[in-house]
């Protein structure tokens, strides 16, 4: 039996997130929460992997200081078979380091794996750190930003894109490998599914359950400022009786803008 | 935490670390400290002097034929000897796919702190560094400080410019440090195709997005460009989803910033814009009036990119004449 922890973040959900005119401050708290789109990913990339090589179970690993069950009951539905949770108030302000740390410590607590899977990076944050440091923290070999994986025995191969090149990289399990978004499209559950998912485990964990020094988790990075870029832009709307009419006024301001050189 | 001095560059990209020297020396002479870049390969010797004329004070020289290929564990292992020798306060590395998660990594096994993907970097009057990212999907900018040493930021290729190539000396420091095996293997590389201009530098750049029913209809925006002198860009389904390319503008791709910016058919999520906000003025040409590309763009057309686009093309050429 192999097993696969796939480390899911609560996300804000970027796209539906609103700005304080006033101030432009992000109102995250009011905002709408989801599982990060490239953990979905990492995911569903679980459950192929499970559908293709059969006998495999898959855990989740989620930190969070707010509530995310109704997030894991997705990730359930979807085809994981169990979430651990480790949902603790003082894990507020977390940063990445504190962030693996704890993730890291509830995956020595789960026991043994053959596979760790994690997005790229989150949804709403994007630092694409915690997967790395993760698997410094647990000691094993990393793949990131992968496209394609493929298990046989304790083997995994993945493909990944750099800057300039493809590579093909392989490496004995355990690994950790983050992945794009590219890799697949996470499926969406049916109602059978979700019915299924609603009798599967949610394991919640606190800090103190992991034995985790409160020293070990101070953040090491501290955010001083998050606010909304200004974007002032006219907004001019071009309109006219046809499409040529539009074009003519639409090159002219181009030029009265003197942005345009031949 | 006292003890930790000077500033230290690296990337496994050769233009990238010239690039964050040009920064890293700014950083150095703000809190009148030496420079140093971290230079890493196989037979990389010559380059040493090269860098110390970009800029450098110092250059730690890591030579071995291990090392002639990026492997994780490989540079992980040489430059967290270094760290732990020499005690950086600074210390920058370049945010490629292979250094960002290095950079993560040797955060963790130094226990310190990390900004990713720092767009802007300043120091404080304590002498802190101040690093800049986007977050939120492109929705805000995020300033962000260190509370453990040393400070470790990786920034992304063309946020930063190379200095001019200048006659200076300074001090290159070979060394032999013990490098750790491999846990990873690659077992092929495939030469990726990718755009020999540079869309950053762009002045004008014309993108389209998935209003674009064929890969070859880009010649509709080639056309314009021509006329122009400008480049083409796309969006990222086109490439993740389509695979007509291999590059993008966006958060997670090319972040742009040309003087005229034209989006066809691209319906301006925040992903998207965060790579344009730097433009300074957007154009719109979207079918939707409801599209919110419309909400961040100087001019908007409610149009088919079609028809639009050949008209707008033929209007300039008219106008150069
Ligand atoms: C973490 C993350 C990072 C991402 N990073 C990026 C990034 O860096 N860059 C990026 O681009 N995306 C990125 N995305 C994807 C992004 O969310 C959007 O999916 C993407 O930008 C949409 O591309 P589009 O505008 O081309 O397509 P769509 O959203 O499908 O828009 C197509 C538009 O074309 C218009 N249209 C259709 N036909 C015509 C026509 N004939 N004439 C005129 N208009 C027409 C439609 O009205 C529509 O508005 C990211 C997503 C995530 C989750």
């Amino acid at each position: 039996m192999k097993r696969i922890i796939v480390c899911l973040k609560q996300a804000v959900d970027v796209t539906q997130l609103k700005v304080d005119p006033a101030t432009s401050q992000l109102l995250t708290a009011s905002a709408p929460k989801k599982i990060s789109d490239f953990d979905k990913n990492a995911l569903e990339e679980a459950i192929r992997i499970k559908e293709k090589n059969g006998e495999t179970e898959i855990f989740t690993v989620t930190v969070c200081s707010e509530d995310a069950k109704p997030v894991l009951r997705e990730a359930l539905a979807m085809g994981a078979d169990k979430a651990y949770f480790v949902n603790d108030h003082t894990l507020q302000n977390v940063d990445t380091w504190a962030t693996a740390y704890v993730l890291a410590e509830a995956i020595k607590k789960i026991g043994s794996f053959d596979l760790v899977l994690c997005g790229e990076a989150s949804l709403d944050s994007f630092s694409g750190l915690v997967g790395s440091r993760l698997a410094e923290l647990l000691d094993l070999p990393q793949i990131n930003s992968v496209r394609k994986i493929s298990v046989e025995a304790d083997v995994v191969t993945a493909e990944r894109t750099l800057e300039d090149a493809y590579e093909t990289v392989k490496s004995k399990m355990p690994a950790l490998i983050t992945v794009t978004r590219e890799i697949n499209q996470p499926r969406i559950p049916s109602l059978m599914m979700i019915m299924k998912a609603s009798k599967k485990e949610i394991v919640t964990w606190t800090v103190a359950d992991l034995n985790i020094q409160k020293e070990k988790i101070d953040a090491k990075n501290e955010v001083i400022e998050v606010l909304a870029p200004k974007t002032e832009r006219k907004k001019i709307m071009i309109t006219g009786e046809n499409t040529k009419e539009i074009a003519e006024k639409l090159a002219k301001a181009l030029f009265q803008e003197g942005i345009i050189r031949r | 935490m006292g003890e930790n001095k000077d500033v230290w560059v690296f990337s496994e990209k050769y233009d990238l670390t010239l690039e964050i020297i040009g920064k890293g020396r700014e950083i150095a002479n703000t809190l009148h400290t030496e420079l140093a870049a971290v230079l890493v390969g196989s037979g990389v010797e010559k380059k040493a002097d090269e860098l110390i004329k970009y800029g450098a004070d110092r250059v730690y020289l890591v030579d071995h034929p291990a090392l002639e290929h990026f492997q994780s564990e490989a540079y992980l292992s040489v430059l967290h000897s270094l760290a732990i020798k020499y005690k950086p306060d600074i210390l920058l590395i370049g945010s490629t796919k292979n250094g960002k998660p290095l950079a993560a990594r040797l955060a963790t096994r130094l226990e310190t702190g990390c900004i990713p993907d720092c767009t802007e970097l300043s120091v404080d009057e304590k002498g802190r560094l101040i690093g800049e990212r986007i977050t939120y999907g492109g929705n805000a900018v995020a300033k962000i400080i260190f509370r453990s040493k040393p400070q470790i930021a990786t920034i992304p290729a063309r946020v930063f410019k190379k200095l001019k190539l200048q006659d200076r000396n300074g001090e290159v420091i070979k060394l032999d440090v013990k490098i750790e095996e491999p846990k990873t293997e690659v077992v092929e590389t495939k030469p990726l195709e990718t755009s020999s201009i540079n869309i950053e530098e762009a002045n004008v750049i014309i993108s389209c997005g998935r209003g674009l029913e064929k890969k070859e209809d880009k010649a509709l925006l080639e056309q314009l460009a021509n006329i122009v002198n400008g480049q083409v860009g796309n969006s990222r389904p086109l490439a993740e989803d389509r695979k007509w390319f291999t590059e993008w503008v966006g958060l997670s791709g090319h972040k742009v910033k040309p003087k005229l910016y034209i989006a066809c058919g691209i319906s301006g999520v925040i992903q998207h814009v965060a790579g344009i906000r730097d433009a300074k003025i957007i154009v719109a040409i979207n079918s939707d009036p409801e599209a919110p590309i419309f909400e961040v763009a100087d001019y908007g057309v409610v149009g088919d990119l079609y028809e639009i686009l050949p008209a707008l093309t033929e209007a300039l050429k008219k106008r150069f004449q």
